[in-house]
């Protein structure tokens, strides 16, 4: 029966393009969660929000104007964040406001909500076509390239700014480029679960990853394999109770994450009163 | 050999001046202990020597060279620098292994051999794979002291390294310390409070007060009572302003 359901194309990109989008999102979404940046993605998709307004406004490709507005958004608020001194909270709400009414106002100009302006919202999986496919898989591979050949420079930033810095490393150049990566990422992400649920796939599995308390590598591969989960079986569960992707996905990583939890704060209690029983014999 | 020769050097920070026309020289093999009240700039001379800072007046040359005019100099790749926060994020999921492979040179591959070597140092070989949040204080302390050795330092810069580490983890890391100045060769400037740990380990002494108070052989100062009395003053006085002025604020 699976096989047989294989059978199908949509099915087949659905799931291509989400196994890429899931390692991508985690693998960004480490270096956001550790650098206490997890609602960045949020704010980088609400920019998307505005752009891709604009787009359809415009009749240019929406992925684009999106990319490009949360490109500069982020670009802006880094540079404000720097010279203004403003608290990083402060400025993903500046970034996440201002893009999302752009959106509004745009779509209030050209007359209301059409279906493309809620596949970006909610996310189309199961719409994608071969090119868009191809294009995830293009965006995953430049970005995964990327993050393997400047992996430890970001790890140092991610550690210790200031001690990264002392060792000669161009902080300011990596942080900007890494931006660029998470807007890209985010874009990418956009088709899977859509704007408004695109940080789930940046925090969740990461959070989930965190507790399992190991290092830095073998705490991304978890990650990535708790997302490659969350996003198949969520594809699968959807498709055969004809639920919403994205919201199946999100839940299914949030069950992960709880199940997670609980088991960890069980096996944890059975090591104390262990210990305990230990000590009074 | 002058491992470092700061010269006349002056850094105000919002209308105050930190750093007062500070002049002092390092010969290699030195171990020179920087002490000096808080708020006596200690952290600040130490932003200026890594080029943390670059608005001050005066000159730093680090090995023969002015490090302000070469922004992207090779020289601080010949130092090891740990931060007044020593200690690391207990959350963050990184091996001890991991943390001692980012001090090598990071354009360079990472060796096995020259980790190994460093965790060898320091005593912490075994402890490799273990998550460095569970380590103690004063464990964690030592790795960082390792990815700073990883790259084969000539010039070790520690910031009040000893701060919230017990009695028994500051007397072992200062053995360290002493073991990588004769044993490996490096030159260390290290700040510290603690006078009896100064006296015990440096072959020289900056007393800082904002100003230059003391330059000069560490039993110069310590068999000086006149200068013990004066410094212990002058702390108090700080120590005074400062109080006073945190409950103004």
């Amino acid at each position: 029966m699976v096989l047989e359901v294989l059978e199908f194309g949509f099915l087949q990109r659905a799931l291509i393009a989400g196994v890429s989008v899931a390692i991508t999102s985690s693998v960004i979404g480490l270096f956001l969660v550790l650098r206490r940046n997890s609602l960045f993605g949020d704010a980088l998709s609400h920019a998307a929000f505005g752009g891709i307004a604009i787009g359809l406004a415009t009749n240019i490709y929406p992925l684009w104007t999106g990319l490009t507005l949360s490109i500069l958004g982020a670009l802006g608020i880094t540079k404000l964040r720097q010279s203004a001194k403003i608290p990083a909270d402060a400025t993903v709400a500046i970034l996440l406001s201002s893009g999302l009414a752009l959106g509004i106002l745009l779509i209030s100009l050209s007359g209301g909500f059409t279906l493309d302006l809620f596949s970006f919202l909610f996310g189309s999986i199961m719409l994608v076509s071969v090119e868009d496919t191809l294009t995830i898989l293009a965006m995953t591979g430049i970005i995964l390239s990327i993050i393997i050949l400047l992996y430890r420079q970001l790890m140092y930033i991610t550690f210790d700014e200031e001690q990264a810095r002392v060792s000669g490393l161009p902080i300011s150049k990596l942080n900007y480029l890494f931006i660029i990566l998470a807007s890209v990422a985010v874009i990418v992400s956009m088709r899977l679960v859509g704007i408004l649920l695109v940080s789930s796939l940046l925090v969740i599995p990461n959070v989930t990853a965190l507790l399992f308390n190991k290092g830095f590598k073998k705490t991304a591969l978890i990650s990535v394999l708790i997302s490659i989960f969350s996003v198949v079986v969520g594809i699968s569960i959807s498709y055969a109770a004809n639920l919403a992707p994205a919201g199946t996905i999100v839940l299914i990583s949030t069950a992960a994450f709880l199940i997670v939890l609980a088991v960890r704060h069980y096996s944890k209690n059975k090591h104390i009163i262990k210990k305990l029983e230990e000590a009074k014999s | 050999m002058q491992i470092i020769e700061v010269n006349r050097l002056s850094y105000a920070y919002s209308g105050t001046l930190v750093l007062s026309n500070i002049s002092f020289t390092i010969e290699e093999g030195d171990i020179l202990g920087i002490i000096g009240p808080n708020g006596a700039g200690k952290t600040t001379l130490f932003s200026c020597m890594l080029g943390l800072r670059e608005d001050y007046t005066g000159t730093i040359r680090i090995l023969g060279e002015e490090i302000k005019k070469k922004k992207k100099s090779k020289v601080f790749k010949s130092i090891g620098y740990i931060p007044q926060k020593n200690t690391v994020d207990q959350n963050f999921p990184a091996t001890v292994e991991e943390i001692v492979s980012l001090g090598i040179n990071i354009t360079g591959k990472t060796s096995n051999e020259k980790i190994a070597l460093a965790l060898e140092t320091v005593g912490l070989l075994a402890q490799k794979d273990r998550r460095v949040g569970e380590l103690s204080g004063g464990q964690q302390q030592r790795v960082l002291i390792a990815k700073a050795m990883v790259n084969d330092p000539k010039l070790l810069i520690l910031d009040e390294p000893a701060t919230g580490i017990d009695l028994e983890m500051q007397n072992k890391f200062y053995s360290l310390l002493k073991k990588l100045n004769q044993e490996n060769k490096i030159t260390i400037i290290w700040s510290s409070h603690d006078l009896d740990a100064v006296n015990r380990l440096a072959t020289s002494v900056a007393c800082i007060n904002r100003s230059m108070f003391f330059h000069g052989k560490a039993y110069e100062f310590f068999e000086n009572p006149d200068l013990l009395k004066a410094y212990s003053e002058s702390s108090m006085q700080a120590h005074m302003h400062l109080h006073s002025h945190t409950h103004r604020g």
